[in-house]
């Protein structure tokens, strides 16, 4: 018989999930990430730690965020109910600050005095400038050019929160350039700088912490779906883009095995053109940002530019936790077209009165393919990750219809 | 013994340092790269750092990205680097050279084939800028077993329990960083360098070279008095950039670049 691991004794020691993951840097960074790793075990045990942690996510964050069951979404589509958990409604609009308000702490702790950030849709980056702005840290937030055109309004937030934006032109100017630059500033300036991971990768131990500050969605999940549902739901699903959003919902859940995940992939303009953001459906193993994980590269080993029209989740590489999950097969992975995430986008809009972000949009297109197929008894949970008021002007602008 | 032990220790017992410069394979274009070899070693350069260009050299300054952009235009790929080394072997059997990059496209070809054909082609050793020990006990061996050196980097925030676990998987010389930040940065401080090799020496007898921040004559032989050789490359590389457009002027304004620095480590060695 085929018994399922222990989901919560990973990562190993090493920071590995199975193949997955590890700390693949340059030297200068080893023994400040071993410090880092020492330091987040001592702390997630300490209760002055996390009463503090649960206080901001109570008191400033807005947590627990609702569970809401939406009923006319679930008519227009027929079959299983469409509830939505909705990170959309946190302080800045998304789950990244469950991350950034715990991340942050850590700095505090260790007695830094400047945050350094990436950032693709700019969620992240306005998560970690928050975050700085409240604790009275520096902050500096790396993004691609290419975002800061697509994502003007989130580069303005970061600006009127005192952030320093600095925009990235190397590469394909997009969010894996922004977080090499990112790791060069804090190779630089590591004696006083913390470097805020925006998603679950990077090398060990920024998987494991960023999961663990995402966890709090699927544990609050768990009773809420028991208080409202009566049971734990059939299915759950969530964008992917690193990873962040997914983890932190899919993570508490994962002994459940009645409980399925889908994690969805940005399939851009569809995976057979090439032009997509999907490395678990179309990429291969790899080593990226210092971890390995699948990777979207060419058969020289070098990593190729993607293409989404949601900039949060325009990334080649994908968290290591995930590589594994799809490997062990407890999760399954998949894509659905910009199309398809803006028809959902619109749907959901038009029919529950909220506007979801262009990243979580993918998420409700891949429930909207599948709720069809299933009895109106099952219960699907989407994470709604986050508000799409950030993605006005791209979806003006692919629609043709002017703003200015 | 290795083809890099023998000129160390030729040097060694000369009371010479090593100067090891670093250029980008296929910067500007993939048929300039042996010629810049060669003028290299008429400069004076004891061993070669060849750089495979990556996509993502996150360990890299401004200067090598660049590099690392400009040879990626032609797709200088890891295969057609080995290639430039044998094509560089037929004429030079002596100076050592050491493949230097980052781990996605050695994987991607595959360890064991990446080996042999380093191997073959004359390949001295391989150093890894994102594979440090932690990750390396897989990796190592196979490198070793094909007779290729396995260079390791350390850094100023390297613990004496990591020097020693970076000696004991390693040969031909150990990498010391001489600074907190990326290639090409210019905050180079000879006393801590002078202390911090001085800790690496009481840890182990593998020569120990340095490099980051060395970017002339001074530089060069300011560290070489206080370690066994010095690495220069985006001093040069930004000699490449800068007259990217005269291609047939590269190698010689290379060759300009390096002497002085070869010129006044010896005087520092006899003086
Ligand atoms: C709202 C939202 N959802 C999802 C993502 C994708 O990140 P992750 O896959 O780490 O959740 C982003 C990233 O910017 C985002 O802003």
């Amino acid at each position: 018989m085929n018994v399922p691991p222990d989901y919560s004794a990973f990562p190993d020691t090493r920071g590995h999930f199975g193949p997955y993951g590890g700390r693949f840097v340059s030297e200068t960074l080893m023994e400040p990430l071993r410090r880092l790793e020492e330091a987040y075990l001592r702390l997630r045990k300490d209760p002055a730690f996390l009463a503090e942690l649960d206080d901001d996510l109570k008191h400033y964050v807005g947590r627990p965020s609702p569970l809401y069951h939406a009923r006319r979404l679930t008519q227009a589509w027929g079959g299983a109910q469409i509830w939505l958990k909705r990170e959309d409604l946190n302080h800045t609009g998304a789950h990244k600050v469950n991350n950034t308000v715990g991340q942050a702490l850590l700095a505090k702790h260790l007695g830094k005095t400047r945050i350094i950030a990436e950032t693709g849709a700019g969620q992240h980056g306005v998560a970690s400038a928050t975050i700085a702005a409240r604790l009275g840290l520096k902050c500096v937030v790396y993004m691609g050019i290419e975002d800061v055109e697509r994502q003007s309004p989130n580069v303005y937030r970061m600006k009127l929160l005192g952030a320093q934006v600095v925009p990235v032109t190397s590469g394909t100017r997009t969010l894996k350039d922004a977080l090499n630059e990112a790791m060069r500033d804090w190779v630089t300036n590591v004696d006083d700088t913390f470097y805020v991971i925006g998603t679950v990768a990077g090398p060990h131990p920024y998987p494991m912490l960023v999961r663990d500050f995402n966890s709090v969605v699927g544990r609050e999940l768990i009773w809420q779906t028991r208080d409202q549902i009566g049971r734990l739901p059939d299915l759950l699903t969530a964008c992917v883009g690193g990873g962040s959003n997914a983890i932190g919902m899919f993570h508490p859940l994962l002994p459940f095995p009645d409980v399925r995940m889908v994690g969805v992939e940005a399939g851009g303009d569809g995976i057979e053109t090439g032009r997509h953001a999907a490395p678990l459906t179309a990429g291969k193993p790899g080593v990226l940002h210092g971890n390995r994980t699948y990777v979207m590269a060419d058969e020289d080993g070098q990593i190729i530019g993607t293409h989404s029209v949601s900039a949060g989740l325009d990334y080649p590489g994908v968290g290591p936790e995930h590589a594994w999950l799809k490997d062990v097969g407890r999760v399954e992975y998949t894509s659905v077209t910009d199309d398809e995430a803006l028809a959902a986008f619109h749907e959901l809009a038009r029919a529950e009165g909220i506007i979801p972000a262009l990243e979580s949009s993918h998420a409700l297109a891949y429930a909207k393919k599948v709720a069809p197929g299933m009895a109106s008894d099952r219960h699907i949970v989407v994470n709604l990750s986050g508000r799409g008021d950030k993605d006005i002007f791209t979806i003006a602008k692919r629609e043709g219809i002017s703003l200015t | 013994m290795s083809r890099i032990s023998g000129v160390l220790d030729g040097l060694r017992a000369k009371q010479r340092k090593a100067l090891i410069p670093y250029i980008t394979a296929g910067d500007p274009h993939p048929r300039l790269t042996v010629g810049f070899m060669h003028a290299l070693v008429q400069a004076g350069a004891d061993i070669i750092e060849l750089g495979v260009p990556f996509s993502d050299p996150m360990a890299d300054g401004p200067v090598i990205q660049l590099a690392c952009e400009r040879a990626l235009v032609h797709r200088t790929s890891l295969r057609q680097v080995i290639g430039m080394v044998a094509e560089f072997r037929r004429t030079d059997a002596r100076t050592p050279v050491v493949l230097m990059g980052y781990l996605n496209p050695i994987e991607s070809m595959g360890l064991e084939r990446f080996a042999q054909a380093a191997r073959e082609a004359g390949v001295d050793g391989v150093l890894v800028v994102d594979l440090a020990v932690e990750e390396a006990p897989e990796f190592s061996p196979v490198l070793s077993q094909a007779g290729l050196d396995c260079i390791f980097l350390l850094a100023p925030t390297s613990p004496p329990a990591r020097i020693a676990a970076a000696a004991k998987l390693a040969s031909g010389y150990l990498y010391y960083v001489s600074l907190k930040g990326v290639t090409g940065a210019a905050t180079l401080d000879v006393a801590s360098v002078a202390a911090k090799v001085a800790e690496i020496r009481g840890i182990t007898r593998i020569p120990v070279a340095v490099g980051f921040g060395i970017r002339d004559a001074q530089s060069a032989s300011a560290v070489a008095a206080v370690s066994d050789g010095v690495i220069v490359g985006s001093a040069l590389v930004a000699e490449i950039e800068r007259h990217q457009n005269e291609p047939e002027r590269l190698a010689g304004l290379l060759r300009d670049k390096l002497a002085p620095m070869r010129a006044a480590m010896d005087a520092g060695a006899v003086g």
